[in-house]
């Protein structure tokens, strides 16, 4: 069957002279474009092998003419923005960050920058725009602040987290699991539920709240006051309001009260460069419940001063 | 000839079928069985159990089938048997291989739009384990690939190389082993994603046990393969046959050395990769890449090389471009691997080779197309009126589409706006279902009414329908996934005037849910478009014809068929 050439009549080409279950083939030659295409791209892919890092050697590789590298390119790029950056961040860096909101340009500069940051490191738990999740993370959005809302104190918030155990300047205070470890009992609990739920004026007063102030006064005011109103020193919350980041009914607050979940947050000093932090606190600040700086200063000055 | 006749002749070609011969092999059956559930009783995890039971159950069933099919009448005579008919091709595997194609295509299409949907809406995850996204997606590629496409593959080579030497299959009886021992992978390899059993490697998510069980089918198929080749009654090998053997030699490699592995122990589902590192992920994608050259581009053309002059009844175009472009093709490819690691931590100089041979890659691959392409040369006017010819034109067509975006999205600049995005999807979505899935459906659709000896099919109108569908169905596919990968891919890199990235990554997926929606209706039309092909299979076995108005007709007015009368000056 093999080997008889023949002219194909639509073509007006040989084919081969080779058959297979009746299929020939042409004798067509490559299609001139086809084949320089193919030259074209060796040519280029030898000159790139030249310029371009290229062939293993024994140690290392060749380098290529043009020296270029990938981590090059990645520093001389980023070492560019940072040029471009670098009058704003300087300058942000430069101010005191009570001093931001007297400098309008800077300050928007910064809850620009501190919006971006927060878009990729915070979102995670605080959700896109800060409004939190209900009975785990706190929305950022309103003025209702465990650990204090002006400027200073968010970025000190930030850059040493919240009840980081290796880390010495991180916030930290521990709620006792009152109902876990039977300081209190069920029914005094209940009462104590009772007491908070009337501050808080869900409840009307009545037998059980009465007998929760008293337990209120000895057991949970030295954290939130009095009254519940809070204490920021050791981030307690206020108690007087609407606002619950775990829930304010009374299954919600027993659970609380038995076992509390003393929340997590990781210190960004480490990880972020401080003008970031600081661009985040603009950003958190500027959500809507900043704070001015409180008249006195308390923490680490603290010495009877009023 | 029937099956009895045919059962015997499959025997005889391995010498004498003797009561001796009979009791090695059923007891080889009977003691695999068992050796299986030894290993299910000891076994460390409850997967494993479950795949030893299923190998049990398998071996069981060969049992069955050597006891109750064998020739005692002439095993009492004692009778040398009669050679095969060696005047007949032996297409019992392929007729297998055509409907087990069939099946797994609706499985893996079917798999596809559900967890396409689960994108769009991930409340189709169900909370379940075994229907979540993580399980069913590997389920979905090694179904679409290595089932659909795969059996596929074994079939037609099946097919291709007996017509093409002129001989018929050698080892019929291994024949039988690799189409049965390659379902029985499959078999093991889905049932292990839903099990949440996986080596963790890309489109080699089966573990160390289905690995070894995958080779020995392989070789086996190599065998085969290579002992009808040997025994060929035609001077020359057809480019067909040099296709489906560097298919199968380049996968036997690449599937040996991709899942080099220690199991953590013989009697549990889990093992640890021979490699770490940098050096895992750069043989990953070697593997994964060239599972994409010589799983679905050379194999794919070696159909294409059959089926398509023989549909067109015109010769090959180029007998010189089909070597070269061979050649250079399996050349290349092998070192295509690393564009898949552009900007990570894979040595500089290994990016740039893996860049630059898949661009030079781009002639070598084209190359296919034109000479599929301009077969039709002198038979063009078969687009107008033959559905088949229709599907291998548009398979060829988004060939060439993908085999220039390969290398176009490889070039680093490129990459780095398209890596890690939906454009990556509409890539291999466009070769999937353009090129390997089209060009399937056309051999498929040639072969049963030759395989089964019907006139015709039921409908070739139905091919039409099914081509349409398909078609549009790839449209809506690749331009969805093409806008969504670069609406990604430059969400992702976009910097505000002061510096900052505008976009989380949260806003990106929230703006794609249009376009997953979009790909959905996509991947519902080729569905819809396969499950055409299931009935007109269907009724084509079943002998029905349709009547209907055939496609070829032009119409012709003669009445209108002269010049105009000329009109007299006054």
């Amino acid at each position: 069957m093999a080997d008889h050439k023949r002219i194909d009549e639509v073509t007006g080409t040989s084919t081969s002279g080779h058959e297979w279950d009746g299929i020939e083939e042409l004798d067509t030659p490559m299609p001139r474009w086809w084949l320089w295409s193919l030259y074209a791209t060796i040519v280029w892919g030898i000159a790139y092998v030249i310029l371009y890092p290229a062939w293993p050697m024994v140690h290392g590789a060749t380098e290529g003419v043009l020296g270029w590298t990938s981590r090059g390119q990645l520093e001389a790029e980023m070492r560019a923005d940072a040029a471009r950056r670098a009058p704003v961040m300087n300058a942000i860096a430069a101010t005191p960050i009570a001093d931001l909101p007297a400098k309008p340009e800077l300050m928007q500069a910064a809850v620009q920058g501190g919006a971006a940051a927060f878009r990729v490191h915070c979102v995670q738990c605080h959700g896109a725009g800060g409004a939190g999740v209900k009975t785990l993370y706190p929305s950022l959005t309103d003025d209702d602040w465990l650990w204090g809302g002006d400027l200073a104190t968010i970025d000190y918030t930030i850059t040493h987290g919240i009840r980081n155990p290796d880390h010495k300047e991180t916030r930290t205070s521990l709620m006792p699991a009152f109902g876990r470890d039977g300081i209190l009992n069920a029914a005094q609990i209940s009462d104590v539920v009772s007491f908070v739920r009337t501050i808080s004026r869900q409840e009307k007063p009545g037998a059980s709240s009465a007998r929760g102030a008293t337990l209120f006064a000895d057991n949970c005011a030295v954290c939130h006051g009095a009254g519940g109103e809070g204490g920021r020193q050791v981030g307690a919350a206020k108690l007087t309001d609407a606002v619950w980041l775990y829930g304010g009914d009374r299954a919600s607050l027993t659970a609380t009260i038995t076992q509390p979940r003393n929340g997590v947050m990781p210190r960004w000093g480490e990880r972020l460069d401080p003008v970031t932090i600081k661009m985040l606190a603009a950003y958190v600040y500027s959500l809507g419940g900043g704070e001015k700086p409180a008249p006195a200063p308390e923490g680490p000055k603290a010495d009877g001063k009023p | 000839m029937d099956d009895h006749e045919r059962e015997r002749g499959s025997d005889a070609e391995q010498g004498f079928a003797t009561m001796d011969d009979l009791v090695l092999k059923a007891g080889g059956w009977l003691g695999l069985a068992l050796v299986a559930l030894v290993f299910a009783a000891l076994a460390v995890d409850t997967p494993f159990a479950v795949h030893m039971i299923i190998i049990a159950i398998t071996c069981m069933i060969a049992l069955w089938f050597r006891v109750s099919r064998a020739d005692y009448a002439g095993m009492a005579r004692g009778l040398l048997k009669m050679p095969a008919d060696q005047g007949a091709y032996d297409d019992d595997p392929v007729r297998w291989g055509v409907i087990a194609t069939i099946f797994w295509g609706v499985a893996g299409l079917a798999v596809g739009l559900y967890i396409a949907l689960q994108l769009a809406f991930p409340a189709l995850n169900l909370e379940i384990e075994y229907t979540s996204f993580g399980r069913l997606r590997p389920l979905h590629t090694s179904a679409v690939v290595f089932a659909f496409g795969g059996n596929a593959l074994i079939a037609t080579s099946f097919y291709v190389v007996q017509r093409t030497c002129r001989a018929r299959l050698a080892f019929p009886g291994a024949a039988r082993f690799v189409f049965w021992g390659y379902q029985l992978f499959l078999v093991l390899a889905a049932t292990g994603y839903l099990m949440g059993v996986t080596g963790a490697r890309e489109y080699a998510e089966p573990e160390w046990y289905v690995d070894l069980w995958l080779t020995i089918v392989w070789i086996v198929y190599f065998v085969v393969f290579v002992g009808t080749i040997v025994k060929r009654r035609e001077p020359h090998i057809y480019v067909a046959n040099w296709f489906y053997l560097s298919f199968i030699v380049t996968i036997a490699m690449l599937h040996i050395v991709n899942n080099l592995a220690v199991p953590a122990t013989i009697f549990g589902s889990k093992s640890y990769s021979a490699f770490a590192g940098v050096q895992d992920a750069l043989t990953q994608w070697w593997y994964g890449h060239n599972a994409v050259a010589f799983f679905l581009t050379v194999p794919f053309l070696a159909m294409m090389y059959y089926f398509v002059p023989k549909q067109a009844e015109r010769p090959i175009y180029s007998y010189r471009l089909s070597i070269l472009h061979f050649w250079s093709l399996i050349f290349l490819y092998i070192w295509a691997g690393p564009h898949h690691l552009h900007y990570t931590a894979l040595p500089d100089w290994a990016q740039t080779l893996g860049m630059v041979f898949s661009v030079v890659l781009w002639m070598p691959s084209w190359g296919g197309m034109i000479n599929g392409l301009m077969t039709l040369n002198g038979a063009w006017d078969k687009i107008r009126t033959d559905p088949i010819i229709r599907m291998m034109v548009v398979a060829l067509a988004f060939y060439g589409m993908a085999t220039f975006e390969g290398p176009m999205l490889s070039v680093k600049a490129f990459n780095s706006l398209s890596h890690y995005t939906e454009w990556t999807i509409a890539h291999v979505h466009a070769g999937a279902l353009g090129w390997n899935g089209m060009i399937t459906f056309a051999a498929v659709y040639y072969l049963v009414p030759r395989l089964w000896g019907r006139p015709r099919l039921y409908s070739l109108r139905m091919v039409n329908w099914h081509f349409w569908l398909a078609t549009l169905g790839i449209v809506f596919y690749a331009a969805s996934m093409w806008v969504a990968g670069i609406m990604q891919g430059l969400m992702w890199r976009e910097y505000g005037a002061d510096g900052y990235l505008v976009y989380s990554f949260a806003e990106t997926v929230a703006a794609m849910h249009p376009m997953y929606l979009i790909r959905a209706a996509g991947g519902a039309m080729y569905l819809a478009g396969f499950l055409l092909l299931v009935f007109n299979v269907w009724a084509t076995l079943a002998g029905r014809v349709r009547e209907e108005k055939p496609m070829t007709e032009t119409p012709h007015n003669a009445a209108a068929d002269r010049p105009l009368a000329p009109v007299p000056a006054e």
